[in-house]
């Protein structure tokens, strides 16, 4: 297990420095930072000055070295556009995505979970039918018609809830939280559901045609054929099995809500770390973009290590494999 | 008279489909006496799964019980409600899969899976069930039963699981145990020993045994009375011995034919004349082949970490033109290794394969080489053939690489004449794979081996998959083309009556070593390696019925 886990570390570490180099490559490459940074009415000496206080004159590989140490301490240098460091900026919206993302990512999951079973264990029924037709409405609508919709109708026709920002916010120090404040949670609601509503249909349609599969096997059969209960079956024997593959995805998608909940945050203009990249790319705010990328790379690689490590907890072939090395 | 355990009447088992309605069981009726075993015989759709899934309640929709009954101990339950029938389920009727790598959930241990069984039919708390399923492991014979109960089933080899599943059906005393091909997926040596088990429990239990198979030989071996059925009927009931020896139907004569046997058969090919070594066609010399176990990609970066498992080792062999040499061993013997090896699909780690003198490995001219003369037909016919093209197409594929014939109507005749040649109609040429019978595609297969116009053909249990009538079918088939063609084939398998029948000389393989071999009469009649005399002990066979 241990091997395994450091095997799996090392392999992160390395596609966390492919990606620092490719952050690298767009931060030195695209335009020139010093021309974008000095404006048009400059002197060649302002210019070679600059140059040589950001090192740009340094070889390629002090460069690299440079940035990939700076960017362990947190530091991927200053805004062009807002002229703070990068990093705090990042730090300061992080918590309203990372609130945003868990909310709709628990929503997603009970939701598409329990619904999952309910329709794959009541196979013709009329509430299957509706829910799978619903289904096919959530994939297929565009986040931003939903959550526009869901702003006409909750926000503005029956002024139940906000429509836009994050409502008063809980400074604890290192983290601000809109967690305990009413008008905080209230915000929450319409954005977490528009952000998860692509993934709760996604996931329950996975579990559902997961847990029909794994109905049919042979495994199953022979537990009906022992005279197990129904409950046993379905949650003891089904469930469990159907959880194997539905892990893999679901992290993932989840790893998607985090970094790609861009859209939702522009129309519900929640001030997280997506607007803060839309904004970014609008100026070409290049640090912002390239920290945005090592960030969204962490947020993907930290999930797939958890996946893993889950899948080692869930079955027990994998558990021996690693141990036999097969 | 004493009351059967298990009576069935006139059962009908129905499958509606869109317009039509597919009757799988039509009008079945026999009885099964407390402490019998009772086989069922068929080929595949002979309704004979289909009985046994009706008896225990678990046909799958929209197939059902149209007419008939069944009674367990006189009490009716073919129209119990479902949670009523539940409860026989395990407590009053248990089951036995084919497929022992499937029928156990591989995520929980052989031992929540056992004690879960027992609590749910018994007034047992979780140690004394911990308990009753150690036993039920010892009485199966697992050996160390107490520390391998918290074991995953992945742990253990198949036959162990199987065993695992009897003591699983057992578990709740039930008074009929409907086994479905329990030993199909196993191979004879661990065959012989799950029969064994699965006769000692049922008799200690006092459970009576419905035995679902194709292998009459199987039944021979284990049943006292047999029911032979056929397109959902039942053909002929008696007792084994009276079927066997005496059997009164077409059918039943029929099948009863086309089963081969290990006794050397008149028909059968003659042992090989002397083999001249450095003449022989084929020619396999010290074939070594290593697989590397322990460690991904990364692990592999590390130096001196790597072992190695030696899957075929320092395997010899020769085939004169014309003739059949079979190889005979158990799964994980290396067999289907040395076939890859000889058809180049996997590279041998050291050794030689010199087919009509040209080394196949050497690379260049080994290589064009192999691809004209060297051919292979493979097991599942239902796997091998692509679903998505056309016959011809499929016929024509190594005509036209190889360059063979170009232009279509050169390609349509001789797709034409091969099918022929595999006694197909040559119309069927513009169907997909689909539309065929397991046998009628193996034939397709056969067809596409022989395209290329090979010398050599590779068979790598050619009729494993297959029923005994067309597998009698095929192997003749097979035979005729040689005579024909003057092939010769290298016939893998793990079935020693076919490779009895079919070869001039067999090689035995065990744990990648070949551990004797010799023109086939000698090795059957007089083995010397005590592997082999315990895999002919093993066979179950119709010429040993009492």
């Amino acid at each position: 297990m241990l091997a395994f886990i450091a095997r799996r570390l090392a392999q992160s570490v390395v596609v966390m420095l492919v990606v620092a180099f490719i952050a690298f490559l767009v931060f030195r490459y695209v335009g020139d930072p010093v021309s974008s940074m000095l404006g048009q009415d400059s002197t060649m000496a302002d210019h070679e000055a600059l140059r040589e206080r950001l090192g740009l004159n340094e070889p390629f590989y002090v460069q690299f070295y440079h940035f990939v140490t700076n960017a362990l301490q947190g530091q991927f240098g200053i805004s062009y556009r807002l002229q703070q460091p990068v990093s705090q900026l990042i730090m300061e919206r992080l918590p309203a995505t990372i609130e945003l993302a868990f909310a709709s990512s628990i929503i997603a999951l009970v939701l598409g979970v329990g619904l999952g079973i309910y329709t794959a264990l009541r196979q013709r029924t009329f509430g299957t039918g509706v829910i799978m037709t619903l289904s096919l409405i959530g994939v297929s609508l565009p986040t931003f018609l939903i959550g526009i919709g869901l702003i006409y109708i909750f926000a503005v026709e029956l002024k139940w809830l906000p429509s836009f920002g994050r409502g008063q916010v809980v400074d604890l120090g290192w983290w601000r939280t809109g967690l305990l404040t009413e008008s905080g949670l209230r915000s929450l609601i319409l954005p977490a559901i528009t952000l998860s509503l692509f993934q709760l249909t996604l996931i329950m349609r996975l579990v559902r045609a997961e847990m029909l599969e794994v109905l049919r096997t042979d495994y199953i059969r022979f537990a009906k054929a022992r005279g197990l209960s129904q409950r046993a079956i379905n949650f003891g024997h089904a469930l469990r099995n159907t959880m194997v593959p539905v892990i893999t995805i679901t992290g993932l998608q989840l790893g998607s809500v985090i970094a790609f909940a861009i859209i939702t945050e522009t129309v519900f203009q929640w001030p997280g770390v997506g607007s803060l990249f839309v904004n970014s790319v609008a100026v070409v705010d290049v640090p912002v973009m390239a920290a945005y990328l090592v960030f969204v790379a962490l947020v993907f690689v930290v999930i797939n290590l958890i996946v893993d490590i889950l899948y080692f907890i869930v079955d027990p072939r994998l558990r021996d494999g690693a141990k036999s090395g097969r | 008279m004493t009351e059967p355990v298990l009576s069935i009447k006139n059962l009908v088992v129905e499958f509606p489909f869109h317009d039509e309605v597919f009757t799988a069981v039509n009008g079945v009726s026999f009885d099964i006496m407390p402490g019998e075993v009772v086989g069922v015989v068929g080929e595949s759709g002979a309704g004979k799964s289909m009985t046994g899934s009706a008896v225990i309640g678990l046909i799958e929709p929209p197939g059902h019980i149209a007419s008939g009954e069944i009674r367990l101990k006189g009490e009716r339950i073919d129209n119990l409600p479902e949670e009523q029938k539940a409860k026989l389920r395990g407590k009053r009727i248990g089951m036995v899969f084919q497929d022992p790598l499937t029928s156990l959930n591989p995520l929980y241990t052989v031992g929540r899976q056992l004690t879960e069984t027992i609590r749910a039919h018994l007034p047992l708390n979780e140690a004394q069930a911990r308990q009753k399923a150690i036993d039920l492991l010892v009485e199966a014979g697992i050996p160390k039963a107490a520390e391998r109960i918290d074991s995953y089933p992945h742990q253990f080899s198949g036959g162990m699981r199987q065993r695992v599943v009897i003591a699983l059906a057992i578990a709740a005393g039930p008074e009929l145990i409907i086994a479905d091909e329990p030993t199909s997926a196993l191979d004879v040596s661990v065959q012989a020993q799950i029969i064994k088990v699965l006769k000692k429990l049922c008799s200690n239990h006092g459970a009576a045994v419905m035995l679902i198979t194709h292998d009459m030989g199987v039944i021979a071996q284990t049943a006292d009375r047999m029911v032979v059925m056929h397109h959902g009927k039942v053909v002929e009931t008696g007792t084994v011995g009276d079927i066997i020896r005496r059997p009164r139907e077409p059918y039943t004569v029929k099948l009863i034919e086309s089963i081969p046997t290990i006794v050397r058969q008149e028909g059968a090919v003659l042992p090989s004349a002397a083999a001249n070594d450095d003449k022989a066609y084929v020619q396999v010399k010290s074939l070594v082949r290593d697989f590397e176990i322990g460690g991904g990609s990364f692990t592999k970066l590390l130096p001196g970490k790597t072992e190695l498992f030696r899957a075929v080792n320092e395997v010899s062999f020769t085939i004169n033109k014309g003739e059949t040499f079979g190889l005979v061993g158990e799964s994980g013997s290396g067999k289907s290794t040395c076939a890859k090896m000889i058809v180049g699909l996997v590279r041998p780690t050291s050794g030689q394969i010199l087919v009509d003198g040209h080394d196949i490995w050497a690379g260049g001219k080994g290589h064009q080489e192999r691809r004209k003369r060297v051919q292979m037909i493979f097991q599942d016919p239902y796997a091998s053939l692509n679903p998505r093209w056309r016959v011809r197409d499929i016929i024509a594929e190594p005509m036209r690489t190889l360059g063979i014939a170009r232009n279509r109507t050169e390609v349509e005749h001789r797709v034409a004449a091969l099918l022929t040649k595999v006694r197909l109609d040559p119309g069927v040429m513009r169907k997909f794979p689909h539309e065929f019978s397991g046998g009628q595609r193996q034939r397709i297969a056969i067809a596409r081996a022989l395209s290329s116009q090979p010398e050599f053909i590779v068979c790598d249990e050619p009729t494993s998959a297959l029923d005994v009538s067309v597998q009698a079918q095929v192997l003749d088939l097979m035979r005729a083309l040689q005579e024909e063609f003057g092939l010769t084939y290298l016939l893998i398998s793990h079935n020693l009556a076919v490779v009895r029948q079919m070869s001039n000389a067999v090689g035995v393989l065990h744990n990648g070593v070949l551990v004797e071999k010799g023109p086939t009469d000698q090795i059957f009649d007089n083995p010397q390696a005590d592997y082999t005399r315990m895999l002919l002990d093993a066979v179950p066979d119709i010429s040993k019925v009492a």
